[in-house]
């Protein structure tokens, strides 16, 4: 059975951001302004976290780029009342714009605080509007969005290796944020498939998953020598 | 007042004549308090259509603060909403005698408050145009949706509660003539109090006031659960059910209390609404007072013991952080006021009750706020920041155009019931023998009980 998953090497990480870009871009996620982004409505579904240890000048930091977890237990979609999140059959976390009514139960649930909602409708500068994706639809106010693993490069692979009557293999499907990062610090696949390089790499000794103790499962694996 | 409706309630017995005249003769003071209310209820509404307009932008929410002023009136005004129905049943399932002048206001408070608090989580919505796809695509294993149903039979089921023991007095009102009688012939729907409907009448009465219990219950429990429910810093918490169903009759009885000074003094109901009623309302605001600090210490203890690093954050932010303020004024509107006031004999009058009560219903607010709020700025990952809250004027037109609008539908609905029950007051002063028979048989005294005739 597929189950498709991320592995984050913090050890590699630089914090540069390259992921939170390439997402924004890759999924047509709307500019927020600077007074809006000071309110707490800034929206990227990559986000890069520092967290910064110790008094200066005795000071170490650790980046954690942190996308949707795609939980296999997601707390999201038991409390949305109308099933506008659900996790398919390869585990992947979706969410259906059309039919969310906006409650941000979901939001509330999500212990990664990976949800974000459309506050007022979606906004670009006018030199970014031509180079909106058009395989991503565009999220109307009002509703929730997050992460999506890039599942629409996942429907561009799954024709073309139908097409060349072969499997998907581990390159075809690669989300913005794997592809771009200079480090090569995220690894993306299907971790019950040993042919791809993350159902190794996510039983490294070095692996963890945040906030494991609650039980959501998530698909997101850290790597990390300091814990 | 036309000469002909100011004879014919010359004309009527001295229990209707006194409880009928709201609803034939309104003062001025009434005109100009609705007009201010009505003023404050389109500005409300006005705010609404800008939110309408513009998004959900325009409130002071934002990511982790996904709920605010909302869902706090939500809980709230359907806590108040839980006044009337279950005080009524309650007392009238004890047979609490001294219920009977009491109960119609508080059953209208129920059914009048509880539209103003169901609309809260839908101008909450992101997409209120898509309200119906809690029906279309109903996803039974969320709170939201439980509540959904329960509010809808909680909302019928006191709407049922209130116009069933409202027959024998709109059948008053019918057969007097003082008022709009096509409207009141319908609503009486054929009532003539013959002995068989009476019968039959209490006899619904008695099922209604059972049933009603478990669903008022219900609806608290399940909005306590909507928070419950997430594995939030300190609203994972199994003591939710329960303790917003204490919270909810405590700040409903406060809601009763102010009602009840205010229409005692507008409608002169001194002769209803007695000290002794004041008195023992009071008694029961005390002993919820206990409790809501019980449950409210419990609570707290439990967290602090616990020490979880994700749940102290929250709650050094309530007791001593950012949220102390409304924190320790919610202890002092909730527990310190009405304590003190209410568990001297000498403060449980109508003016302290008054008191008492005003500091309850305020308390009760900001017991949501500190739910809602420094749960909601405080996710459980702690790299992420804490949030910051701060409602716009639009959240705040909005409650308090809903808070006015309530307020000025139960004071026209004043003009059209009579807010203190006629035929129950009749029928206790029947009771009175019937009392004394009951009581002889519990203080078993059979000589008593032989001699008012009663068999064994």
């Amino acid at each position: 059975m597929t189950r498709w998953g991320m592995v984050i090497d913090l050890d590699r990480c630089t914090g540069c951001a390259a992921c939170e870009v390439a997402c924004k871009s890759e999924n047509n996620i709307p500019t927020v302004s600077p007074e809006q982004a000071e309110m707490g409505r800034g929206m990227s579904w990559m986000r890069v976290i520092a967290e910064v240890r110790g008094e200066f000048p005795a000071t170490t930091a650790q980046f954690y780029p942190r996308p949707c977890m795609h939980c296999d237990n997601p707390p999201c979609i038991r409390v949305c009342p109308v099933q506008a999140t659900y996790i398919n059959d390869e585990g992947l976390v979706g969410q259906i714009y059309a039919r969310c009514i906006g409650c941000r139960y979901c939001g509330n649930a999500c212990p990664y605080t990976v949800k974000y909602f459309n506050w007022y409708g979606p906004e670009w500068p006018d030199s970014e509007r031509r180079y909106l994706n058009p395989d991503v639809s565009v999220r109307p106010r009002g509703v929730m969005e997050k992460c999506t693993f890039c599942h629409h490069r996942l429907q561009k692979a799954r024709e073309n290796a139908r097409a060349e009557e072969r499997e998907v293999l581990e390159e075809d499907y690669q989300p913005a944020c794997a592809e771009i990062c200079p480090t090569g610090a995220i690894t993306f696949g299907d971790l019950d498939n040993r042919n791809h390089r993350v159902a190794a790499l996510k039983d490294d000794p070095r692996a963890m998953r945040l906030l494991e103790d609650l039980g959501t499962q998530p698909k997101v694996y850290y790597l990390t020598s300091r814990r | 007042m036309r000469p002909d409706v100011t004879a014919r309630l010359a004309s009527l017995p001295p229990d209707e004549r006194a409880l009928l005249r709201p609803l034939v003769e309104t003062s001025r003071g009434f005109y100009v308090t609705a007009a201010l209310l009505a003023v404050i209820g389109l500005w409300g509404i006005l705010a609404y259509y800008f939110q309408l307009r513009d998004g959900l932008g325009r409130t002071g929410l934002n990511r982790p603060e996904y709920w605010g002023i909302y869902i706090i009136c939500f809980v709230f005004f359907i806590g108040i909403s839980h006044a009337g129905t279950l005080i009524s049943a309650i007392l009238r399932v004890s047979h609490a005698e001294w219920r009977r002048s009491i109960t119609r206001s508080a059953e209208l408070i129920t059914v009048l408050v509880i539209g103003f608090g169901a609309i809260q989580p839908i101008v909450d919505l992101g997409r209120p145009d898509r309200l119906l796809n809690v029906l279309f695509h109903a996803q039974l294993r969320s709170p939201l949706l439980w509540d959904v149903m329960s509010i809808g039979l909680y909302f019928t089921s006191c709407t049922i509660y209130l116009y069933v023991p409202m027959l024998p007095d709109l059948a008053i009102i019918r057969d007097s003539g003082i008022k709009a009688p096509r409207l009141y012939r319908f609503l009486a729907a054929g009532y003539r109090d013959t002995p068989s409907q009476r019968a039959v009448l209490e006899r619904v009465i008695g099922v209604l006031a059972i049933v009603v219990i478990p669903i008022a219950v219900s609806v608290h429990t399940i909005i306590g659960w909507i928070f419950a429910m997430t594995l939030r810093p300190m609203w994972h918490s199994t003591i939710f059910g329960p303790y917003f169903v204490i919270g909810a009759i405590y700040s409903g009885i406060a809601a009763i209390l102010i009602a009840m000074v205010i229409l005692r003094r507008a409608y002169r109901l001194e002769h209803y609404f007695r000290d002794v009623h004041f008195d023992y309302l009071g008694r029961l605001l005390l002993v919820l007072s206990l409790l809501w600090f019980y449950f409210t210490f419990a609570e707290h203890l439990t967290v602090f013991y616990g020490a979880e690093p994700a749940e102290m954050r929250t709650f050094w932010a309530k007791v001593t952080g950012p949220f102390a303020v409304p924190f320790w004024l919610m202890v002092v509107g909730c527990f310190v006021v009405p304590f003190v006031l209410m568990a001297r004999r000498a403060t449980r009058t109508p003016r302290g009750t008054l008191i008492a009560g005003i500091a309850v219903v305020v308390g009760m607010w900001l017991e949501r706020y500190n739910i809602v709020v420094p749960t909601s700025v405080n996710p459980i990952w702690e790299l992420e920041s804490f949030g910051h809250y701060l409602p716009t004027w639009i959240e705040l037109s909005i409650m308090a155009g809903a808070l006015s609008g309530f307020i000025l539908l139960y004071m026209i609905a004043t003009k059209f019931v009579p807010i203190v029950s006629i035929w129950e007051i009749k029928e206790a002063r029947e009771a009175v023998r019937e009392v004394a028979d009951r009581v002889a048989t519990y203080s078993g005294a059979p000589d008593v009980s032989a001699a008012a005739g009663h068999v064994p």
